[in-house]
């Protein structure tokens, strides 16, 4: 345990120490933000017309009109910013050769990966701990609810959890960074099951794929990392 | 404390090492001589447990190297050749990490990283980052997370590979203080290295074990044949006439001509046979100069060439 809270503490300070977490956090910051912003300005022009037509008014949500598509939209920045955090994970330390090292100091392939992945989770815990401000600016001015916000992001994280052990998995297949980065980018199928999330419903169903999901690829990347000893 | 039996590595079927067996003991340094892709770092890899080997076994300290790979992880300090470290952190903070990685307790790793700091010399570096040392610096931070966790057995793959002539005595100073309890397998392809500090010498070509004796005893072998030069006065051709008339030589070299009119040749013979006066006389008999007579004690690295061409052929 001490050992994987070792390799954590390193990896979080190489995220922190150099430029990689500041740019990817402001980044996605700016791309979350310009999309809040015109779902925004959208629903505040929907709003002004509802002010004739009481009938629309009475239709009118924040949360499924500025909420739901925000968190559906950062679904898709994740998708694209993630791999960036994932994609030198492994493949860098078999690059540089300090893969043969770390491999023969008395540590198992578990807590190099889970230290790795705990790592990239809390930079990503911190990505999305930032995206509070827009549901409290909204809370400001409006009342958005506060059940399908907690549900969405719960169900960001679970999606987060995936996307980067999916990530760390192809960053252990293979040598090159930016393979791994692709390939991490391809994969769209598991955005459908946040749409309960945003919804406020939250489904045992999802939580159990997104679970299943991590589970699948962290134990796919302990194989890997198994195997190049033997094909090596 | 180092067995090794019948380990062989193959990589996509072409043997890396084959069949090497030798063992070692506690306190004993243990050299590995051989041309490059020779299988030395194979054969290491497969000590630390980075690789496993295709056939064969290896305990060390008792633990064998696939069934208890951790336990035998806990007892080993291993530099490889190129000593790959994280740019990113001080040397210090690098020190520590593999502290925590090796499992030492808070108190016991602030210690050994000191301690190891000033034995190798990085302690006036210790704040800088890994990534802006020179390589003979990095080399011996190799060395020093070798040592961190007082190993039994120290694995040491070219330590002195890249250092300047200073370092390069300072580190076989160390290597030599640190072997007291501890068992050392280094390789390395400086051969006076090996009899300066090794007790026994493994010399490996193409996966395979030719050799595996002390220095001593490789030196005493190989003097069954006696080495000398013969300078003479006269031409090349009835020269080379004469001494290929004498019998007993087992071979006559000419050398290159140190001066215009004046000949040199590199004689071996047979031991139990000294020749030297019988050439020496005939030489003179036939009308030649004789300008020099010398006899050239044979060393490693003569033994290393001709075991590894010997091989080849």
């Amino acid at each position: 345990m001490s050992k994987m809270t070792a390799i954590y503490r390193k990896e979080l300070a190489f995220f922190f120490n150099s430029i990689i977490a500041y740019v990817v956090l402001t980044i996605f910051l700016l791309i979350a933000g310009y999309f809040f912003y015109n779902l925004l300005a959208y629903f505040n022009l929907i709003s002004m017309q509802a002010m004739q037509n009481p009938y629309l008014a009475q239709q009118l949500s924040i949360t499924e009109g500025v909420l739901q598509p925000l968190f559906g939209n950062i679904s898709i920045i994740m998708l694209l910013i993630l791999p960036l955090l994932t994609m030198r994970l492994l493949s860098e330390e078999r690059k540089s050769g300090t893969a043969e090292l770390l491999f023969t100091y008395p540590i198992s392939d578990w807590d190099v990966l889970l230290g790795k992945y705990c790592a990239t989770l809390t930079v990503f815990a911190a990505m999305l701990g930032c995206t509070l401000l827009y549901p409290l600016l909204l809370g400001a001015y409006a009342d958005p609810e506060a059940g399908p916000l907690a549900s969405s992001y719960l169900g960001l994280f679970l999606l987060g959890m995936s996307y980067i052990s999916m990530g760390l998995f192809f960053s252990s297949i293979s040598e090159n960074q930016i393979v791994a980065g692709v390939l991490t980018f391809g994969q769209l199928s598991i955005l459908e099951h946040l749409d309960n999330f945003t919804k406020g419903v939250i489904d045992t169903n999802d939580i159990v794929y997104y679970v299943c999901f991590s589970s699948f690829f962290l134990f796919c990347s302990s194989r890997v990392l198994e195997s190049n000893r033997w094909r090596s | 404390m180092i067995e090794v039996t019948n380990l062989s590595k193959y990589f996509a079927g072409r043997p890396a090492v084959l069949d090497v067996t030798f063992s070692a003991e506690k306190g004993e340094i243990l050299g590995f001589l051989g041309p490059n892709g020779a299988g030395k770092t194979t054969t290491m890899r497969i000590l630390t447990c980075f690789l496993p080997p295709s056939s064969g076994s290896a305990r060390i300290a008792g633990y064998d190297i696939l069934e208890d790979s951790i336990e035998v992880r806990k007892r080993i300090g291993y530099m490889p050749e190129h000593v790959a470290l994280y740019n990113d952190l001080s040397v210090a903070g690098y020190l520590d990490f593999v502290g925590r990685l090796k499992g030492m307790a808070a108190s016991a790793r602030s210690r050994r990283t000191g301690e190891v700091m000033e034995e190798c010399g990085v302690f006036d570096v210790k704040d800088r980052l890994i990534g802006k040392l020179s390589r003979g610096y990095r080399q011996r931070v190799g060395i020093a997370q070798a040592l961190l966790n007082d190993p039994e057995v120290l694995i040491l793959d070219e330590p002195t590979v890249g250092l300047d002539p200073k370092q390069i005595i300072e580190i076989r100073e160390l290597i030599r203080e640190l072997s007291g309890s501890r068992t050392i397998v280094l390789s390395t392809h400086i051969l006076p290295e090996v009899s300066l500090l090794c007790q026994r010498v493994i010399i490996i070509n193409k996966g395979r074990v030719i050799t595996y004796d002390t220095p001593e005893n490789l030196q005493s072998h190989f003097r069954r044949s006696m080495v000398f030069t013969i300078e003479l006065r006269g031409g090349a051709e009835p020269a080379a006439r004469l001494l290929s008339s004498i019998d007993g030589l087992k071979s006559v070299v000419p050398l290159d001509a140190p001066a215009e009119g004046r000949i040199k040749f590199r004689i071996e013979s047979h031991e139990e046979r000294d020749v030297r006066e019988l050439i020496a006389r005939q030489a003179v008999e036939n009308g030649f100069g004789l300008l020099g007579l010398s006899t050239i004690d044979m060393s490693l690295e003569d033994i290393f060439v001709q075991l590894v061409t010997e091989e080849e052929q």
